[in-house]
């Protein structure tokens, strides 16, 4: 029997394959030129502005646009890319609704910031369609800078330091590199591949080696130290938390992190879903778990978070997006048992002490990520700690992304953490070189 | 609903709102549309001796755009008509018959000798048309061969060809005057003198919209070249603003019957016109960007205005007239200072970014991005309230007589004092 919305258990290919190819295409569709120069014209060109301010790499925001409504989106993307190499990306998954355009005054004055993420997103596809990579590199210094993990952080680090003209060497765990971009956004936020073509675009710059599935641990950590000039850390949070509820594991039980990486490396035709999905947490990925679930055919998605709405980390533009996609929003709910197994329904605690049991033959975890063991630099709060440079508690060795103690959780605030890194390594290596 | 018939050198309208000679009023089929849409009147485009002029055959029209490809100036190297005369002449003669309402003014542009111009307006009369107006501005092309603005450079011409032409024909002639002079009462007085029943002003203004950065050639181009044209359209109305009102205020040319032109767009707009002295407004550009029943919103907005101020068309033509006047008459004792609605403001900082850069640095940046004026900087030059985005967070507010202007540390008189009586006027008068 064809498998649709209705089938009981966990299944693929709930919906037609055109059905799934538009639910997973471009949530944002790009703007056209003449949409751009629509939306540049209403940035007022603010004196010292808030949206710079806003932006955690301070990309000059109304530069920009103007450059983009003089019809020049190439020197846009340019004055895009000083800033943030990841320029298209944070274009994509920014949640800009909390950064730039919420503080634009536009915004103040009339409910409807300027477009700042779309126009961001139509100057930087406008240069990368070129294929043209913008920045050459400087004459060699001669350094060597081990840079490990392969995510936002560790590339915009690296591409920076390849810049300032050091060797750089890349590691990442996984197969391909990327991180999070690679297989931590929703698949709507970045179609066609981007993550991946971006990634090639950075490598355009030149003198960066990568090896992937290479994992470093505490041993090949000094070794890194004692082969090269400098060691950057961005390694990113690579365990998950867990319920704390016992023996959970089952038939059904995932880790969301686990579901939306097998998703962004699949077609989604050949994803299994839930009829009945729980997906419980209150962060971006449970968001993008629920909605994608949803999109994926699930009948019923609910998303459980254990406190009340507004303390949930997914923005109100992330809530409300999950809310016009059918999820079900259940606040201040704690789970305390799955029944069944294979898993055939979770209950939850409600403040009052209530116990409700909701039907589920999928449930997916989104309550959080750690730092993987590593006896490396001193830690503060579980993530390595580090300075506003990113330096950490050992010589040479430097942090920035989601594995440190500064900062947001956001793959702009990796870039920016990457990118400072990278300059305070260049400055100390220099310095001893000049020394 | 404000009565807006109107009743120009004896040429009547049901409204002030004519379309003035251009390529909407070239034929039978576009004036037609033009009046079942609501137009009061039409200069039809003019009119020259047989055989007819030929236009270029590439793009005649160059374009200036704002936001959102918003047109806000057009420029034109069309000539007069292209058609022969008989068939222009039967046209006219087929609408007048058929809106016996609206006038129908018709423009005329032959060379500057007296035959052609005794040939041509009995032909013109013969139409039944209400009057006639002389093409004494078409800056390009026509110009070259000594008829347009050759002619309406030239005062002496002006006034030779007015008196031709009145003493030719029992219809009012209106003279329509180039604005590519450097005094516009010198041809206006010219007219007046040649015995003109009015002007009408202003004429497109010489133009190059562009430069093609690829071709290196002026835009519109036509294989490779391009020729000044014609400016008109929302970008040349403060300019036709300042020419028409320098002819109402002039003593010599006082009570002279002014048809307003120049970048048209709304019933504001002609009802400024109307402000500074123009007895009908004559619109192209906007019909040309929006189509003719924009005609529409100017008869309902110019009534809708009337009557909320109780106003009939007398009372507004020429009201601001005596309004405008010369610097050295404006008072100096009137001393204002620039106010920010702290409720308003979306904290841009453009205003402080204006002042600080180019003006006075009369505006502070406090912490929290809040700006405030410097009461003892700001001359009042306007500048913020011209760049600030939100309408009334900037105002201007007077300082009453009797208090002190923290600037110069002077009290406030409640007297009147200009250039005039001031004393670093070197021929000041003694104050009264």
């Amino acid at each position: 029997m064809k498998t649709t919305i209705w089938s009981e258990g966990i299944h693929p290919g709930r919906l037609p394959e055109a059905q799934l190819a538009e639910n997973f295409g471009d949530l944002h569709p790009p703007l056209d030129a003449h949409e751009a120069m629509v939306a540049a014209d209403r940035c007022y060109f603010c004196y010292d502005a808030p949206c710079v301010t806003a932006c955690p790499t301070a990309i000059d925001i109304p530069l920009f646009i103007r450059q983009i409504s003089t019809g020049t989106p190439e020197a846009a993307a340019r004055t895009i890319f000083e800033q943030n190499i990841f320029g298209g990306m944070c274009a994509r998954v920014c949640p800009t609704e909390t950064l730039c355009e919420e503080s634009c005054v536009r915004e103040t004055a009339e409910g409807r910031p300027v477009e700042i993420g779309r126009l961001q997103r139509y100057a930087t596809d406008t240069l990368m369609a070129a294929n043209a990579h913008p920045f050459s590199r400087a004459a060699s210094t001669g350094k060597r800078v081990a840079v490990v993990g392969a995510g936002p952080a560790g590339l915009s680090c690296a591409h920076r330091l390849a810049m300032l003209g050091h060797e750089v060497a890349l590691f990442d765990a996984a197969a391909k590199p990327g991180g999070l971009n690679e297989y931590g956004i929703a698949t709507y936020k970045t179609p066609n591949g981007f993550a991946r073509a971006e990634v090639d675009w950075l490598m355009g710059i030149g003198g960066i080696e990568l090896q992937t599935s290479e994992t470093v641990d505490a041993s090949r950590l000094s070794q890194l130290r004692e082969t090269y000039d400098a060691v950057f850390l961005g390694i990113g949070l690579g365990h998950v938390n867990a319920l704390t509820l016992g023996d959970i594991e089952r038939p059904g039980v995932e880790d969301a992190v686990a579901f939306i990486a097998r998703l962004r490396q699949s077609d989604p035709s050949s994803v299994e879903i839930g009829r009945d999905v729980i997906v419980v947490g209150g962060g971006m990925t449970a968001v993008d778990a629920a909605v994608q679930a949803k999109r994926l055919g699930a009948l019923n998605v609910t998303l459980a978070y254990r406190g009340p709405r507004d303390r949930m980390k997914a923005s109100r533009y992330e809530q409300d997006l999950a809310a016009q996609d059918g999820v079900n929003l259940l606040t201040d709910v704690a789970p305390v048992e799955l029944h069944g197994s294979p898993l055939e329904a979770v209950s939850f605690a409600q403040p009052t002490g209530d116990i409700v049991t909701i039907p589920a033959d999928q449930l997916l975890l989104a309550i959080g990520q750690v730092l993987a063991p590593i006896e490396a630099p001193a830690l503060e709060d579980g993530r390595i700690a580090i300075g506003e440079t990113g330096r950490t508690s050992m010589g040479h060795v430097w942090a920035g992304g989601d594995c440190t103690n500064r900062g947001e959780n956001l793959t702009v605030t990796a870039v920016a953490q990457g990118r400072d890194a990278a300059m305070d390594i260049h400055a100390s290596l220099m310095e001893h070189a000049n020394g | 609903m404000a009565d807006l018939s109107t009743n120009f050198v004896g040429i009547k309208s049901p409204n002030p709102f004519w379309l003035a000679s251009a390529p909407p009023t070239d034929k039978e089929y576009n004036v037609r549309r033009a009046f079942d849409a609501g137009w009061g009147g039409v200069v039809w485009k003019t009119l020259g001796l047989d055989p007819h002029v030929v236009n270029v055959n590439g793009p005649r029209y160059g374009v200036i755009h704002g936001a959102d490809r918003r047109v806000l100036g057009i420029n034109n190297i069309e000539l007069i008509t292209d058609r022969p005369l008989d068939v222009n002449l039967r046209e006219i003669k087929q609408v007048v018959r058929d809106y016996p309402d609206r006038a129908m003014v018709v423009s005329l542009m032959v060379p500057c000798e007296e035959e052609p111009w005794k040939m041509i307006l009995p032909l013109v009369e013969d139409t039944g048309a209400h009057g006639v107006e002389l093409n004494f501005g078409c800056p390009h092309g026509m110009s070259e061969r000594g008829m347009g603005s050759a002619v309406g450079q030239v005062p002496e011409y002006i006034e030779m060809v007015t008196r031709w032409v009145k003493q030719n024909t029992r219809m009012p002639v209106i003279v329509k005057l180039t604005p590519n002079i450097t005094d516009v009462r010198k041809p206006a007085e010219a007219a007046k003198r040649g015995g003109a029943d009015a002007v009408s002003l202003i004429n497109t203004i010489n133009s190059i919209t562009s430069v093609d950065l690829d071709l290196f050639a002026p835009e519109p181009t036509i294989d490779g070249k391009g020729a000044h044209g014609g400016y008109c359209g929302p970008a040349v109305k403060p300019i036709a603003l300042n020419m028409v009102a320098e002819i109402a205020r002039d003593p010599e040319l006082a009570g002279l019957p002014i048809s307003g032109i120049g970048g048209i767009t709304t019933w504001r707009d002609a009802a400024e016109f109307m402000a500074l002295g123009a007895g009908s407004v004559q619109v192209c550009t906007a019909a040309m960007t929006y189509g003719f029943k924009i005609v529409q919103e100017m008869v309902s907005g110019l009534s809708q205005y009337l009557d909320e101020r109780g106003m009939v068309m007398d009372d507004l033509i020429g009201r601001a007239v005596p309004n405008v006047t010369d610097w050295k008459h404006l008072n100096l004792n009137y001393v204002t200072k620039a106010r920010i609605d702290q409720d308003l403001c979306i904290k841009c900082g453009r205003c402080y970014a204006a002042c600080e850069d180019t003006s006075h640095q009369a505006i502070a940046m406090n912490p929290g991005r809040v700006f405030e004026v410097k009461d003892d900087e700001c001359v009042a030059c306007n500048l913020c309230l011209d760049v600030c985005p939100v309408e009334n967070c900037i105002t201007m507010e007077e300082l009453a007589p009797g208090t002190v202007d923290p600037r110069t540390g002077k009290v406030v008189e409640a007297e009147r004092a200009d250039w005039t009586t001031h004393p670093h006027n070197p021929n000041a008068v003694a104050a009264e």
